[in-house]
């Protein structure tokens, strides 16, 4: 469990959060049709990870059974991706959408989703004193944000993991990407200095079959 | 005797090496044959053309394609070019290109070209000869475009760019024949399957295209012959004709026997045969030092120099060593100015650098084409025996240098053959076809077919090229409208865009470069805020081959540079590690032949081993070893697998002796481990050699046999080549490595991109993803097939280990012993060994081995 503004947030193995206050399901960098992003160049992916992603988010919808489902921003690799989305999986998509209301927020690879996605579109949006946005902003004082896939390493008996990391800070939560092809960005690279100064912060790890919260001082 | 005539310009030695022995050989008239101004000019040297290059001209000329087999340095060059010479100079030069000679190395092309130019010049044919290969300028490519020369010397994967180029129909149109040289060693590799397609494709262009093939001696020069030919009709083998050279002399070898030295028990340096392998560098005017490792010839060459008294010039040459320094070497070499080179494979192939009259192989033979190809790189007088003098570097290297001078006399041969089938390779063809020019689906295929590798490729298969090559081949039909092939009106398939064909041209060639890993301790400190991920790791133990590091899980234990490690992570080209805590690794070191032991040596060493009778040629102390293995353990027949069970300081051994090659062996480790898992035998760790596999247990393994526990028969029981292997093999970073390799090369991943190179790590990382996607998703995707199959042939030899467990099946014979025996003690000696990096480590780790070791022949060797 992680609280941020006094709000109750649960993180899960999926990398989704769900914050029981508002029954709200959150996903960020989904990164969907990332496979099939270069195709018109002649490179042809894998087509399976929008699957391999909407498979994921809606085994956390009927877990959870949220009211509204909130994307972070960069759901869609780039702006063709909802165009290429094959229509299996759009239906995929349509089905989640009966289940639980969706909000797109925008992220910068997909700053201008379609009208024909099911659900609102916005660029922020707020549950009660937290921000939701793609990009975390270093003067927020409660947000909760995804873009740079955090991922942390630890070593522990001379043995050394890496995973995809949830990060807490007194004033945000930076999300794991959700997507399948996604890869990850250390939580000790210069991307994350100005979002968390000093060692206050905490890394809720993934894996296999369970959390780990770690202090940041753990951290590699 | 025979004269031979070598140009004082020695590098030209594999051109200029025909020899005059006017006594010897009844075919002396038919220099006769040979027309003006060639007769003449042969005959102003005092030189005598030699029968298989006459014959050689024979048959081409008469329109046939050959296949020319002769030893290094039997003039096999001038033979492959002699008739297109002859035809340039009666007419057929200026009309375009009439001559592809095809090289797999580099620098041979270029030599080659500058050879050639000397008889050209002298007999002033009207012959024009280039070169062209990746280092060609632009410019140069261009004029040949344009203006091409007769003769063009170039590599393989030129011919595939040259043949995808536009106007191809046009430059080809007038080709008469093409010239592979160093077929053997071509043909069993991608790039001679992509060659293959590519000669087919040369066929369409220039009907009746003759393709004159030159070889080392090979194993079955029949499947090389019907290599050569265009396969039309199933069922039915063409073949190129066959010209074989004589061999010379049959080759003086001799095995160095240690004397009072003592014979070592493992390990590869040999350092004990030092003094008289020396006093054999003394004797020779230039001797060749082959061994099986770069690490072997590292130490070796610095162990000589330690001895070396007169100051004899002595050289390295290894392929990790920078291009210009292997350039000077090369360059002493032809001069005359050394006396020795120490060298692996990487002089195998290629020029004769110099009047080379010693070869020297230390370590095992491993295989018996090998050695005879290292023993005919003595050649300076081709009619006089090539002396060579094997070294083995303990005893068991006894054993397989006695099985290789017996095969040696039989002139036997076991090298790989021909590869086949390669789909990767296909994609890359058929791509590179529709960027030459639309095609016809149907009959591409003809066409494919007819090259020899891909004869028995069925319809169905091509047809899932194809479609791999234009929308990736997924269930998931996503990509139709970004299809690489487009359908025209008439039936035939063309690109869907100019840029595929430069992407296309970017990603040309099946070499993908073998990388080496850097070692990287993981460091516990933790590190400062901000520190990018390289820098994590902390100090860099050194650097292993990629291969190595492929055999491993994470979370497994090995040697190396003298401390237990365990292997935490790959990323990038880093393998991070940490110190365990584990006093024992539990996968063997990398150390080692890199050649696995061949299967034919290998049943030789097993029938010598079984006939006491036959060990009169094996030095005193192996005869000594081997009698109290019959009378300690058991010796077993040839059809037979030993296993033995003993315990030692707390852990129970199983060792068994398949004389599979260290490849197989790991394979079976990392199987059977399993397997003693699921038992309950509690397995702790396995190591191997060529030769014999030892694992051990925390539970007893004698016991558990005795009574009914353990079946031995079940433990190496062919099912575990089913669900086991598979379930080894997803997981291992092995198959996704070999599955990146596949993808790079079939074009899934682009290699390079016009302007950003994409670095290996790029690649890496995606090739993961992709792998661990595909195989959830599309379990029976064509491009996991072809990895799978690559990988099930080539780096775990599953096909040997599967031919293996047939062979033992009711055939395996249980020793219950109360110690190790003498015949385990090489292999459990492999424990705990690998290179060393320090000098310190180095003394502290041979002192520890020395002691082990006397500590284990002791109790192998106690009578009472």
């Amino acid at each position: 469990m992680m609280q941020l503004a006094g709000v109750e947030l649960l993180p899960c193995l999926s990398g989704a959060v769900y914050v029981p206050a508002y029954e709200a399901l959150l996903v960020a960098d989904l990164h969907l049709e990332k496979g099939s992003s270069r195709a018109h160049r002649g490179v042809h992916l894998p087509p399976y990870d929008t699957r391999a992603g909407l498979a994921a988010l809606d085994r956390a919808i009927s877990h959870w059974q949220p009211t509204q489902v909130l994307l972070l921003g960069d759901s869609f690799h780039d702006a063709g991706g909802p165009e290429r989305m094959p229509p299996e999986d759009r239906a995929t998509l349509d089905r989640l959408a009966k289940a639980a209301n969706l909000t797109w927020l925008s992220g910068n690879h997909d700053p201008d989703l379609p009208a024909h996605l099911p659900g609102s579109r916005v660029n922020e949006v707020a549950l009660g004193a937290i921000t939701l946005r793609h990009e975390p902003s270093p003067d927020a004082s409660a947000e909760i944000a995804g873009h740079l896939h955090p991922v942390a390493v630890i070593s522990r008996r001379g043995r050394r993991v890496r995973a995809k990391c949830f990060v807490l800070s007194p004033r945000r939560l930076i999300m794991p990407a959700f997507g399948a092809f996604t890869g990850g960005l250390d939580v000790r690279h210069d991307a994350f200095r100005p979002l968390l100064p000093g060692d206050h912060f905490r890394v809720t790890m993934i894996g296999r079959s369970a959390l780990h919260t770690l202090p940041g001082r753990a951290v590699l | 005797m025979g004269i031979t005539a070598l140009s004082t310009d020695s590098t030209a030695g594999d051109v200029y090496a025909w020899g005059m022995d006017k006594m010897a050989e009844p075919e002396t008239a038919a220099a006769t044959c040979l027309p003006e101004p060639f007769a003449g000019w042969f005959a102003t040297r005092g030189w005598q053309p030699r029968p298989h290059q006459l014959a050689m001209y024979a048959q081409v000329s008469a329109g046939n394609s050959a296949l020319l087999i002769a030893p290094t340095g039997g003039g096999k060059t001038l033979a492959g070019f002699l008739p297109s010479l002859v035809d340039l100079s009666q007419g057929a030069s200026g009309k375009g290109l009439h001559t592809l000679y095809v090289s797999p190395l580099k620098a041979l092309a270029v030599d080659i070209a500058r050879n050639l130019e000397t008889p050209v010049t002298e007999m002033e044919l009207p012959i024009r000869i280039e070169s062209r290969t990746g280092d060609t300028p632009a410019h140069k490519r261009q004029r040949q475009k344009t203006n091409p020369p007769d003769i063009l010397i170039t590599t393989p994967e030129q011919v595939s760019l040259l043949m995808a180029q536009e106007g191809a129909e046009h430059y080809f149109a007038n080709l008469k024949t093409i010239i592979l040289d160093e077929l053997h060693a071509l043909a069993p590799t991608k790039r001679g399957c992509l060659l293959a397609l590519a000669i087919a494709r040369l066929e369409t262009l220039a009907p009746g295209l003759k393709r004159i093939g030159l070889s080392a001696t090979v194993a079955e020069p029949d499947s090389l012959r019907a290599w050569l030919m265009p396969q039309r009709e199933a069922g039915v083998e063409d073949l190129a004709s066959f010209v074989e050279a004589r061999g010379g002399a049959e080759p003086d070898l001799t095995i160095l026997t240690p004397g009072e030295e003592r014979m070592p028990w493992s390990g590869h340096s040999a350092v004990y045969a030092l003094p008289a392998l020396y006093e054999a560098l003394k004797q020779a005017h230039m001797a060749l030092i082959f061994t099986n490792t770069r690490s072997q010839a590292e130490r070796l060459f610095h162990e000589l120099w330690t001895i070396n008294e007169d100051a004899l010039p002595i050289a390295l040459h290894h392929g990790s060593l920078d291009v210009s320094q292997r350039r000077k070497v090369e360059a002493a070499m032809a001069a005359g100015s050394l006396r020795a080179v120490v060298c692996t494979s990487t002089l195998d192939l290629g020029i004769d650098w110099g009047d080379v009259d010693l070869v020297i192989n230390v370590g095992a033979p491993k295989g018996s084409s090998r050695i005879l190809q290292r023993i005919g790189r003595a050649n300076h007088r081709y009619d006089e025996p090539s002396r060579a003098l094997l070294v083995p570097a303990n005893r068991f290297e006894v054993l397989e240098c006695e099985a290789a001078r017996a095969a040696a006399r039989d002139g036997a041969q076991d090298a790989e053959g021909p590869a086949q089938l390669k789909r990767d390779v296909l994609a890359q063809h058929i791509l590179g076809c529709a960027v030459a020019a639309p095609f016809q689906p149907d009959a591409l295929y003809e066409e494919i077919t007819s090259a020899w590798p891909y004869r028995d490729l069925p319809r169905e298969d091509f047809d899932q090229a194809v479609d791999f090559v234009s929308t990736g081949g997924y269930a998931l039909k996503a990509y139709e409208r970004y299809a690489k092939l487009k359908q025209m009106p008439d039936g035939r398939l063309r690109l869907a865009h100019p840029r595929l064909a430069q992407a296309w041209r970017m990603n040309a060639g099946t070499i993908v470069e073998a990388e080496m890993l850097k070692v990287r301790l993981a460091s516990r400190r933790k590190s400062s805020a901000g520190k990018p991920l390289q820098n994590w790791g902390g100090k860099v133990l050194g650097e292993v081959e990629e291969w190595f590091v492929e055999q491993l899980s994470v979370g497994d234990t090995f040697l190396f540079a003298g401390q237990v490690l365990r292997l935490e992570a790959v990323e990038e080209l880093n393998a991070y590690v940490s110190r365990s805590s584990a006093t024992e690794p539990m996968i063997p070191s990398y150390q080692g032949g890199k050649f696995p032991l061949s299967t034919y040596l290998a049943s030789r060493v097993r029938q010598m081993l079984a006939e006491p009778t036959s060990w009169g040629s094996l030095p005193e102390q192996v005869r000594d070893w081997l009698n109290v293995q019959r009378w300690k353990s058991v010796l077993p027949r040839p059809d037979e697998m030993l296993v033995e069970t003993f315990p030692r300081a707390n852990k129970n051994y199983l060792v068994c002796y398949p004389f599979d090659g260290r490849l197989a062996h790991q394979t079976l480790g990392m199987l059977l481990t399993r397997r003693l898992e699921r038992a309950g035998m509690k397995p702790l760790g396995f190591v191997c050699n060529d030769y014999a596999l030892s694992v051990w247990c925390l539970r007893d393994v004698s016991l558990a046999i005795e009574t009914g526990h353990l079946s031995l028969a079940q433990l190496f029981d062919e099912d575990m080549l089913g669900d086991d292997l598979d379930a080894w093999l997803a997981e291992s970073m092995l198959m996704k490595r070999t599955f990146r390799t596949c993808a790079i090369i079939a074009g899934l991943i682009e290699r390079r991109w016009p302007g950003q190179e994409k670095s290996g790590r790029q690649m890496t990382v995606s090739a993961d993803l992709i792998y661990d996607v595909l195989r959830s998703h599309q379990p029976d995707h064509w491009l996991l097939k072809a990895a799978w199959d690559d990988a099930a042939s080539g780096l775990i030899d599953a096909r040997r280990l599967a031919q293996m467990l047939a062979r033992i099946k009711g055939h395996i014979i249980h020793k219950p012993l109360d110690a190790v025996s003498p015949l385990a003690v090489p292999v459990m000696l492999e424990i705990g060994r690998e290179p060393v990096y320090g000098e310190a480590n180095d003394a502290l780790l041979a002192e520890a081995a020395r002691d082990l070791e006397s500590e284990l022949i002791d109790e192998a060797m106690r009578l009472v």
